[in-house]
């Protein structure tokens, strides 16, 4: 339908209340990065009032370490999800890769041919999901359930109810020390490399843009030469490798694995992204927010937990920033459109001249 | 035929409405007579739009007032509006596609039997009288999934009807229908206007308004500039009004020699769509497509361009064969596509002006792999220029324009990538006047520079004026070729509706 | 543009509600496949079919039948309920409690307190969706970290055993009637009241108005906040219930009751036949999809093969099930085109 409330042209040009609803959003979206910001700093205050040093660097290698693996799943995810589209099966696949990876390792497999065949499952299974989502067009949030219970389903027929240790110790380091000269753990170093990458990506490449593009308008995206359907596809395949490479990283800290690694973790890195303020519809957010956001529930976990807070209330805490950071930016709107139905109902239009709304 | 004597069924008198500082709608007044149907005309952003909302009860006025039967009324929302007996029917139908017919008629009034439990049978009963009123058929049972876009109009004015409404306000409503289709709908306003309704029709086709209506009022900047009887104004006293001022011509035309050829397709077949398409476009020269909407043009596009798979035949573009479906290998061919869906297909609405014109660009636009933001910028600008874009400032969202800007803006995007041949769907569908004007010199440009262009479009003016050639289709298949010295209404109109035997020229 | 007025055309009748007669067709494609698992799994072993195996089969799925209701009317609106599971954990300890405390507290009130339990919950999750207008996804993901954290405070690291719960209450959960348990048929007369209602009142109707084209039912004047607050508030007390039967089932719970349950009921309702997007599906359809997914479950292990195969074979069902569902649609929409096609004649 025509738009009439276009800026007039040509002699006035004036701005239009959906111009400045639409540009008010994209100082919006910084906006709510700058607010992450001050809930971060919030938090740190927070855990150093309980504990002096809570901000020392063996704390930071800690958090780090307990948030990686989640941390290295919400990277994809979030490109996911600018697309408009979801991945549940995220942990699942970190489980059945660390189960694969196991199993094969206690049947003599060396470690690095164990590793490659987990991340061989991982390609395999974000090929799955991609081509029922983008060839045959199914939709992604029942899809990703289905292969979440196929995934975790096959791990169970692979593994349970053993469980598998024996790890060589060389690699099982990482989940106790940190990089050498560092306080970073490397589930933490590789994290942050895997961000720059993503943040690159997402804001400053074509790629990018197009997956903006294909979250906001994906007809259109098509129609300017974008090939959505690849791009999907691929962004899945991405997923699974990733999460298997998570999966991995978790055995190993671990030293061991069993059929219901991670079971439950997906909820936790969709809260996550979505606390970082990525739109489920798609289209919105940047990867500093999910950074903030990883950094916001690792610092508040690890803050918690020096409290000797149950992980329960843990829980509880996450769920409550979740509903905070959805309620927030639609609560003004919320508020506005409240208003104008009471005015509607209350006042009646005189015949000549009403004070102008 | 003049409502003299009567009071008006619906008056709008002296109504203005404002947004913020934007004033949308500014002292209109307008005279609504039972069995009369009244054209509603005016550029885009005259605020017909927004008026046609005020009758609906979504937004209120600030000021003046409605009278229905010489009585003040106000709407606190559409209910109350349809209670009062205005129905609109939007340009695009909002139907239940999985809900049935009948359902979507009465959703909210579904008639009650025992126990307030819904009556199925004596739904589909009332259903099917208020088709008979209409004079049409359907099956109130079916699903609305699937229904034409003409039949889901049907259902809608049905719905109308089940409301005893006494104002219809028609927006843009044939847009989208065939030749035949609108025959049919004229016909049923026809049956209502008999019934004592008022009809309130808001087109852009100035022909259809005076083909249909009997009264006429013209829009500009939000005030009502003229209302008349039709037989007192002609064409060119609404487009003055419309416009305020003088357009010597509205569809200027230069000739060109044509060159090589740059498209080439050959038995071009999709299943089921449009089967056996051949034809060349050459450089220099404009080819429309024309036919009745559905006929396949716009699908015939979409496979050349590679968006839909075609199921056999060629498409060479300078001699080189097209893979099939892939858009990017088009584009790399040279070729480009306006699409016909300006907001779904063109353009991403949430984004800014800049980043829509870049979007096909993108690769150029690059360096190390990363987006050159000021790269991106400069093109923008020097497109926006070059087409006489008007917007206030480029990182505004695309959604902020009139929907002439954004055509320039989805024009832009394409013609930053230097194509040789320009696929254009419906180049001014739902534009003003004085932009349509600047398309077509743009269109006339382009050729004059050596592009080919092969145009679709469903106004047979704007054919006939434009085409070097037109190519008519019906139902999937070429019926006819004429030359410009050859086409004429007549002979096109008859190609496409297949009344005659068509002699290839 | 010369405009022709033609001849009406020709009527644009189509065979009758072909649409209806397929989706009717999914629920007895569904209660096809139930019956034929049922009847190969017997064939090999003949104590599938006896007594006490079927009564584990309905029990088995009737809980999951019964969030499969709830959902069913949260779906249908486009929008997804993820707390199921929690409530219902959370509602079978709060009365699995309140027993062991009170121990003659009336089953009745067992039950009422368990409804309301997950109804506050479904009006939070309502309200939310509705007046802030955020994604329910998000809303009811959220309220599952939250209800599953507070049961975790309150439970602490406890259990309610059997014990501790009336024989009166846990009744419920075994005694049968002609043969049929008590839970099944609780569960049967909510999908068929409720199924009942979706189909025959207005208020009902409007949830697949607003779950098929929002914009439109807004147009029509639908009250969708209010009707889309109900679906949560109803899913909500249909998940208190499902606590309470938990309990009256299994007689114990602890921290970890009903976790996980949220995606085996989409499954389930997916299986059967509901739209992931809205607009379309019934509870009957739900409720045979929860009965499906058992059934297969349980012939598994009658057929000896073992259970680990459960979720493999759950997650390959759901995945068969939604492909199946987009070629149906697909062939659909081609054969109302096609018929378009062929009257479009002048």
């Amino acid at each position: 339908m025509t738009s009439d409330m276009a800026t007039k042209t040509p002699v006035t040009p004036r701005r239009s209340v959906v111009e400045t609803g639409k540009r008010a959003l994209w100082r919006g979206v910084r906006r709510w990065e700058s607010a992450l910001v001050v809930v971060l700093i919030g938090a740190l205050i927070f855990g150093s009032s309980e504990r002096p040093n809570f901000l020392s660097p063996m704390n930071f290698f800690y958090t780090g370490l307990n948030m990686g693996e989640i941390a290295i799943m919400a990277l994809p995810l979030t490109l996911i999800i600018m697309t408009g589209e979801i991945d549940l099966s995220v942990a699942s696949m970190l489980g059945l890769s660390g189960t694969v990876m196991g199993v094969l390792f206690s049947n003599g497999w060396p470690i690095w041919l164990a590793m490659a065949a987990a991340l061989v499952v991982g390609a395999l299974g974000g090929t799955l999901n991609g081509v029922l989502v983008a060839k045959v067009g199914l939709p992604s949030i029942a899809v990703t359930i289905g292969t979440l219970t196929l995934f975790r389903g096959i791990a169970v027929i692979l593994l349970a109810p053993r469980t598998i240790t024996g790890f060589p110790l060389s690699l099982t380091k990482i989940g106790v020390v940190p990089i050498q000269g560092t306080q970073l753990a490397y589930s933490t170093a590789i994290f942050l490399v895997m961000a720059v990458v993503a943040g690159v990506v997402l804001h400053a490449t074509p790629l990018g843009r197009a997956l903006v593009a294909i979250g906001l308008q994906p007809e259109a995206a098509q129609f300017a030469g974008i090939r959505v359907n690849r791009i999907k596809i691929w962004l899945y395949v991405v997923s699974g490798v990733v999460c298997a490479f998570a999966g991995i990283l978790l055995t190993l800290k671990n030293s061991s694995v069993s059929y219901d690694a991670g079971t439950g973790l997906e909820l936790n890195v969709v809260a996550i992204v979505l606390f970082g303020g990525v739109s489920i519809f798609g289209g919105r957010g940047t990867v500093i927010g999910v950074v903030l956001a990883v950094a916001i529930v690792g610092a508040l976990q690890q803050a918690l937990t020096q409290m000797n807070v149950q992980p329960e209330v843990q829980n509880i805490v996450i769920g409550v920033l979740l509903l905070i950071s959805v309620v927030i930016p639609n609560s003004g709107e919320a508020i506005r459109r409240i208003r104008d139905r009471a005015r509607r109902h209350a006042s009646t239009p005189s015949p000549r001249n009403s004070p102008n709304a | 035929m003049t409502q003299s004597s009567a009071a008006p069924l619906l008056m709008v008198r002296d109504v203005s409405k404002s947004f913020g500082p934007v004033a949308a709608v500014q002292g209109v007044s307008l005279p609504l007579y039972a069995g009369e149907a009244h054209a509603l005309l005016g550029e885009n952003g005259a605020g017909k739009s927004t008026l046609v909302k005020i009758l609906a009860g979504v937004h209120g006025a600030d000021s003046g007032e409605l009278l229905m039967d010489g009585e003040p009324v106000v709407f606190k929302g559409p209910a109350a509006s349809r209670a009062a007996g205005i129905s609109v029917i939007y340009q695009e139908p909002m139907l239940f596609a999985d809900l049935s017919v009948a359902e979507n008629i009465f959703m909210g009034r579904q008639p009650l039997g025992v126990g307030r439990r819904i009556d199925r049978a004596a739904m589909n009963r009332e259903a099917t009288e208020v088709f008979t009123r209409l004079g049409v058929q359907l099956d109130p049972e079916r699903a609305a999934r699937g229904l034409s876009v003409a039949d889901q109009q049907i259902v809608e004015i049905a719905k109308a009807l089940s409301f005893n409404a006494r104002v219809l306000v028609m927006d843009e409503p044939t847009a989208a229908l065939t030749t035949v289709e609108v025959g049919r709908l004229f016909e049923v306003i026809q049956t209502l206007r008999d019934q004592g309704a008022a009809v309130l029709f808001i087109t852009h086709r100035l022909e259809e308004a005076f083909a249909s209506c009997q009264r006429v009022t013209i829009m500009r900047d939000g005030r009502s500039i003229r209302t008349a009887p039709i037989e007192d104004v002609t064409i060119d006293d609404i487009i003055r009004s419309m416009v305020g001022r003088d357009l010597d011509t509205l569809f200027p035309k230069t000739a060109t020699e044509p060159g090589e050829v740059v498209l080439d397709v050959e038995h071009l077949c999709r299943g089921g769509v449009f089967d056996d398409i051949s034809f060349q476009v050459r450089r220099g020269e404009i080819v429309a497509l024309a036919g009745l909407v559905g006929a396949g043009r716009s699908e015939v596009a979409r496979a050349v361009f590679g968006i839909d798979r075609r199921t056999s035949g060629t498409v060479r573009v300078h001699g080189a064969e097209l893979p099939n479906g892939k858009p990017l290998a088009a584009m790399n061919a040279g070729v480009a596509l306006v699409p016909e869906d300006r907001r779904q297909q063109g353009l991403v609405m949430e984004m800014s002006i800049d980043q829509n014109v870049a979007l096909a660009s993108l690769g150029r636009l690059r360096r190390f792999g990363l987006i050159r933001r000021s790269s991106e910028r400069e093109l923008a600008t020097t497109w926006a220029g070059r087409l006489q874009l008007k917007f206030s400032r480029m990182g505004n969202t695309v959604s902020t324009l009139s929907g002439g800007n954004q055509q320039k803006v989805v024009l832009g995007k394409w013609l930053a990538r230097n194509p040789s041949l320009l696929i254009i769907d419906e180049p001014t569908r739902g534009i003003d006047v004085g932009t349509k004007a600047e398309v077509h010199r743009l269109l006339n440009g382009l050729v004059a520079d050596g592009v080919a262009v092969l145009m679709i479009s469903s106004e047979l003016p704007e054919v006939l004026r434009m085409a070097d050639r037109v190519l008519v289709l019906r139902e999937g298949r070429i019926t006819a070729e004429f030359t410009r010295a050859e086409a004429d209404e007549d002979s096109v109109m008859r190609a496409a509706t297949g009344q005659s035997p068509v002699v290839a020229a | 543009m010369s405009v022709i007025t033609a001849p009406a055309p020709a009527p644009t009748d189509r065979p009758v509600s072909r649409l209806e007669s397929l989706l009717r067709a999914r629920e007895l494609g569904i209660a096809l496949a139930i019956i034929v698992v049922f009847g190969l799994t017997t064939l090999n072993n003949h104590a599938f079919a006896h007594a006490a195996s079927i009564q584990q089969l309905l029990n088995g799925a009737a809980l999951i039948a019964l969030l499969g209701v709830g959902e069913t009317l949260v779906i249908v609106t486009r929008n997804v309920d993820l707390s199921v599971g929690s409530v219902v954990g959370l509602s079978a300890y709060i009365i699995g409690d309140l027993f062991k405390h009170n121990h003659d507290m009336s089953v009745v009130l067992g039950f009422v307190i368990a409804i309301a339990v997950g109804a506050a919950i479904g009006a939070i999750n309502g309200l939310v969706t509705t007046v802030a207008r955020v994604p329910s996804l998000v809303v009811t993901l959220a309220m599952l970290y939250i209800v599953r954290g507070f049961d975790g405070v309150i439970v602490n690291g406890k259990t309610i055993d059997p014990d501790s719960i009336p024989t009166a209450f846990t009744a419920v959960g075994y005694r049968t009637l002609f043969g049929i348990p008590w839970l099944a048929i609780i569960v049967a007369v909510v999908v068929a009241a409720v199924g009942y209602a979706m189909r025959s009142f207005r208020s009902s109707r409007d949830l697949y108005a607003i779950g098929s084209n929002p914009d439109a039912a807004e147009l029509a004047g639908i009250p969708a906040g209010r009707r889309v607050f109900t679906a949560f508030l109803i899913s909500g007390a249909l998940a208190g219930l499902a606590g309470a039967l938990f309990l009256a089932l299994h007689a114990q719970i602890d921290v970890s009751g009903g976790s996980g349950y949220e995606l085996t009921v989409v499954a389930a309702v997916v299986v059967g036949g509901v739209a992931i997007f809205g607009g379309s599906g019934t509870v009957l359809g739900a409720a045979l999809g929860a009965v499906l997914l058992n059934t297969i479950n349980q012939a598994l292990v009658a057929s000896k093969v073992s259970s680990f195969w459960n979720g493999a074979i759950a997650g390959g069902l759901l995945l068969a099930a939604i492909a199946f569902d987009r070629w149906l649609s697909l062939r659909v929409a081609r054969s109302l085109q096609s018929a378009e096609g062929a009257h479009r004649d002048l």
